[in-house]
């Protein structure tokens, strides 16, 4: 399972990357993506809307199953993957390409509270048991 | 302890996701869901259904047994191999179990029944046959398997796998059915496909299932099975229709003979009930996909009504949802309704079913 070692990650299954102008960019797991199965629909937030950390904020869904997306930390929504509403399969295709949405944060210690790749495979396998 | 059928092993050797499918562990998928419904509206796919169970019933005068079993009028079978689609109700005229009768003989009747209601159905066959006909013998036939190969190209890999099947099975109309040696052939289906489901000895489908493979049939899993036979129109028990709902209120009043004479269990019941109820098509005009469980607010002279989504998904063949909908009688086709899907009313619009046959939409 691929978990690449420069982003950080929610117990939730979504990643996020700081950016070096200060913004960062969310999509969901390899993981997340792989217990979901092929997409079919997306539905992003907002630009402008102020989420709050674990606010549920985006919904991707499967043939499978509806799953919500949590903000990760809180924040602006600043620009969202609208490729995606027509093409939901690129989630599927490179779950780190294909990101949904960034926010400019509200407070960047919050980042500190995410798991890094070496803490988000524990929690895989601790969850696979 | 899951339940496995003999090509448990086969499945997990071709990488597929198992899922714990009423208590039966079953292939979900090989890798995508999506390729696989479209590689059986398109080519050829097979589906392992040996969770179903088949039922023999032996002895004199099967039929007028099955007379008042079942609701469709086993009357209709007059040619052996004939298959007939029908609904056992109870005495309330709910729907106990959907399932096919073969008419083999006028003493060797076949069902091939859900695998979820397997046990109650042996049960209350039995039972009725204690009461009325208690010299028939009645067999489940957990030592047969059953795949279903179904799509434009699945009768051909099927006759380049069985010698000298295409000979006896190439004249087969729908819902009819030929036997070869071990294997029983028909051509009947739950994916709006041509193609065959065939059923055979426990202790050969593994090498079957081999064989089909290298002739080029893809292996197809139940979240395939499920939108293709959504897509297709066809109910599924425990979601569409169970012991709570009837025949007229589950899309299924075709297969109801209330013009014969005979009786049949439920019967009475359905006469006097007043269908309140219609099972209907859903296409969702708005984004999203329709799930089942969601509610249907329905506008019908100007009473604001309530449905329910029985079985909703994204369509592949489609690229767009759809659901089918237990909601109130009088709300038509071509009327426009409401799903609430998570905060929000998406519009929806009421169609005829199927949505989709033989690779071609019909909406």
């Amino acid at each position: 399972m691929s978990i690449p070692a420069e982003l950080k990650y929610a117990k939730s299954h979504e990643w996020v990357k700081a950016e070096a102008d200060g913004t960062v960019t969310i999509g969901i797991t390899q993981h997340a993506q792989e217990l979901l199965g092929d997409m079919v629909f997306v539905e992003l937030p907002e630009i402008g809307r102020n989420l709050a950390q674990k606010e549920e904020c985006a919904v991707v869904e499967s043939v499978k199953a509806a799953s919500d997306v949590y903000a990760p930390i809180s924040g602006e929504v600043i620009a969202v993957n609208s490729e995606l509403e027509a093409t939901p399969e690129k989630i599927n295709q490179d779950p780190y390409v294909a990101w949904l949405f960034k926010l400019k944060p509200a407070d960047a210690s919050e980042l500190d509270s995410l798991l890094d790749a070496e803490g988000y495979g524990q929690l895989l396998e601790s969850e696979e048991h | 302890m899951l339940k496995m059928t003999p090509l448990n092993a086969t499945h997990r050797a071709m990488h597929a996701k198992m899922v714990d499918f009423g208590g039966w562990d079953m292939p979900l998928h090989y890798g995508s869901q999506l390729d696989e419904h479209h590689h059986v509206r398109r080519d050829a796919g097979m589906f392992d259904v040996s969770h179903m169970l088949v039922v023999d019933i032996h002895g004199e005068n099967v039929r007028g047994f099955l007379r008042g079993l079942v609701a469709n009028n086993v009357d209709k079978l007059t040619l052996p191999g004939k298959a007939l689609y029908t609904c056992m109700l109870n005495p309330e005229g709910g729907i106990i179990d959907d399932l096919i009768v073969y008419f083999l003989s006028e003493s060797w009747f076949r069902l091939v029944v859900n695998a979820g209601t397997a046990d109650k159905d042996i049960a209350w066959i039995t039972s009725q046959a204690n009461r009325d006909a208690p010299h028939l013998t009645i067999t489940p036939r957990r030592d047969l398997a059953m795949i279903a190969v179904q799509g434009p190209n699945a009768r051909t890999k099927v006759w380049n796998v069985i010698t000298g099947a295409q000979a006896i099975s190439e004249n087969l109309k729908p819902f009819q059915s030929a036997t070869l040696d071990s294997y029983f052939i028909a051509r009947t289906g739950y994916t709006g496909e041509d193609g065959f489901e065939i059923i055979l000895p426990a202790d050969d489908v593994v090498d079957f299932w081999q064989k089909l493979h290298t002739a080029g049939v893809a292996p197809a899993g139940l979240g395939a099975r499920d939108t293709l036979r959504l897509e297709a129109g066809m109910n599924l028990y425990g979601q569409d229709m169970d012991e709570t709902s009837n025949p007229f209120e589950s899309g299924l009043g075709w297969t109801v003979d209330l013009k014969s004479e005979r009786d049949f269990i439920g019967k009475q019941a359905l006469q006097q009930a007043p269908v309140k109820q219609q099972l209907v098509g859903l296409v969702l005009l708005d984004k999203g996909v329709l799930r089942n469980h969601q509610k249907v607010i329905t506008q019908h002279e100007g009473i604001t009504g309530e449905g329910e989504i029985t079985s909703g998904g994204f369509s592949p063949t489609l690229n767009q949802s759809i659901a089918l909908a237990r909601i109130p009688a009088g709300v038509a086709i071509g009327d426009q309704v409401h799903v609430v899907v998570r905060d929000r009313q998406l519009a929806a619009k009421v169609v005829k079913y199927p949505f989709v046959r033989n690779g071609q939409a019909l909406i």
